[in-house]
């Protein structure tokens, strides 16, 4: 079989200690058996480790914050469509979205696939909305609720107890036991990524998280549960492994019939000791630590550009348990040249 | 008492828990009580071959066979009927 060709656009090469999951993503794409592709990597920010990642990325462009709107973006994606004719782009940040949702079907004129949930699949998942989205779905959900001042951190006690969750709208979450670390926490957090602050109930056990590709009909066409087995100081997997987890697999599926997801997302769980799951938070992508899937049989980033493509995917039906991953850092050594290149030009 | 029927129990000792996650070692002693278990052995026939296979004496095995066992409901890796 002789494999296509493909030009895909990917965002999120910050493959830091938080990384986004860019890489992992292009790792997958890197491996399919159905096409080979030149990957174009979109950045924000010249510091981003995988614009140096050559054997990775072949070429990076700078891309306007999604603060800078709609307009801006796609007036860079032309100029870069214009250099590469990209055939397909994989955002990978939750802030960026919006954008991309909203510009997806002009991507689409311009002969640039997309394979992104729809703007309500994207809002009703939103923190802030999570309860509703439980509500709708049959789907446990511990309470929450939005705060958009200090004052209201007063009433949580009553309300919530502690400890009790306090968490950014897009990222970063801390667990507060008192009413000065939830302030310390309002602040820190707000001041980061802005206001509303998400106040959740603290539910004790163990987090489990399953990584999802949705048809955008109605069935999954991938899913893999993990547990973190090693957590950085930011609580983020630096190790996992994969899990049989029939309960959260029905969870996954349940929600995709239920919502007809279009697109790679990311489900993170709490299973309490009494085997009860409560979701804490639905990532309208994939996760970092998406390449597990592909090391344990399915090639979750793959199956997005096929189906972005039009084409019709078999469901994955198996992948392998006990499969781990180990993440690693690496010094890369970069010529000034280059990094002069990208924060010059916005090209490297 | 049973093991979870999912265990992973290689012969280096080594217990996975497909479902947590969780993984542990076991020594000899340990990997052969498994094993036994993993046959559906009972806690007497367990008994009855450690005796006879170990040099040692029934109090030792005895003891030891209990916070064995209970370890292993700690870690929950046994389910009850």
């Amino acid at each position: 079989m002789t494999k296509s060709k493909l030009t895909i656009a990917v965002t999120g090469l910050n493959n830091i200690d938080s990384p986004g999951p860019g890489i992992p993503v292009i790792r997958g794409l890197k491996e399919s058996k159905h096409f080979n592709c030149r990957i174009i990597g979109l950045s924000y920010d010249a510091m981003e480790p995988g614009i140096y990642m050559h054997e990775v990325v072949d070429k990076t462009y700078q891309i306007p914050l999604p603060s800078a709107g709609q307009q801006s973006l796609l007036t860079r994606l032309e100029y870069i469509h214009q250099q590469e004719k990209l055939d397909v782009i994989i955002p990978n940040f939750d802030a960026e979205l919006y954008n991309f949702i909203k510009l997806q079907d002009t991507l689409k004129s311009m002969g640039i696939a997309t394979f992104l949930p729809t703007l309500e699949q994207f809002e009703e998942r939103h923190k802030s909305a999570l309860p509703a989205f439980g509500e709708k779905y049959g789907i446990k959900v511990p309470k929450s609720r939005m705060i958009n001042s200090m004052a209201e951190i007063h009433n949580l006690a009553y309300e919530f107890g502690y400890p009790l969750v306090v968490k950014g709208k897009f990222y970063d979450a801390s667990i507060a036991y008192s009413p000065d670390q939830a302030m310390a926490y309002f602040n820190k957090i707000s001041g980061k990524w802005g206001l509303p602050i998400i106040i959740q109930q603290y539910t004790p056990g163990t987090e489990v998280n399953l990584t999802g590709l949705g048809d955008g009909k109605g069935k999954l066409t991938g899913a893999v549960p993990m547990r973190k087995t090693y957590i950085t100081d930011k609580g983020k997997a630096w190790a996992g492994v994969t899990l049989e987890d029939k309960e959260l697999m029905k969870i996954a599926e349940k929600m995709v019939a239920g919502n007809k997801w279009r697109g790679g997302f990311e489900l993170e769980m709490i299973r309490t000791d009494r085997n009860e799951y409560y979701l804490i938070e639905i990532n309208p992508r994939f996760p970092a630590w998406v390449h597990l899937a592909t090391g344990s049989g399915q090639n979750h980033p793959e199956a997005l550009v096929r189906m972005a493509l039009g084409e019709d995917v078999n469901p994955y039906k198996r992948y392998e348990v006990g499969k781990m991953f180990v993440r690693y850092s690496w010094d890369q050594i970069v010529d000034l040249k280059e990094f002069e290149n990208i924060s010059t030009f916005g090209e490297l | 008492m049973n093991l979870l029927k999912n265990l992973a129990i290689s012969d280096t000792g080594f217990v996975f828990n497909p479902a947590t996650g969780d993984s542990f070692s076991v020594n000899p002693i340990g990997l052969d009580i498994l094993k036994h278990l993993k046959d559906g052995k009972s806690e007497n026939e367990i008994r009855k071959h450690l005796l006879e296979s170990y040099q040692t004496d029934k109090e030792t095995v005895e003891k030891d066979l209990y916070d064995f066992f209970k370890m292993l409901d700690q870690l929950r890796l046994t389910e009850h009927d």
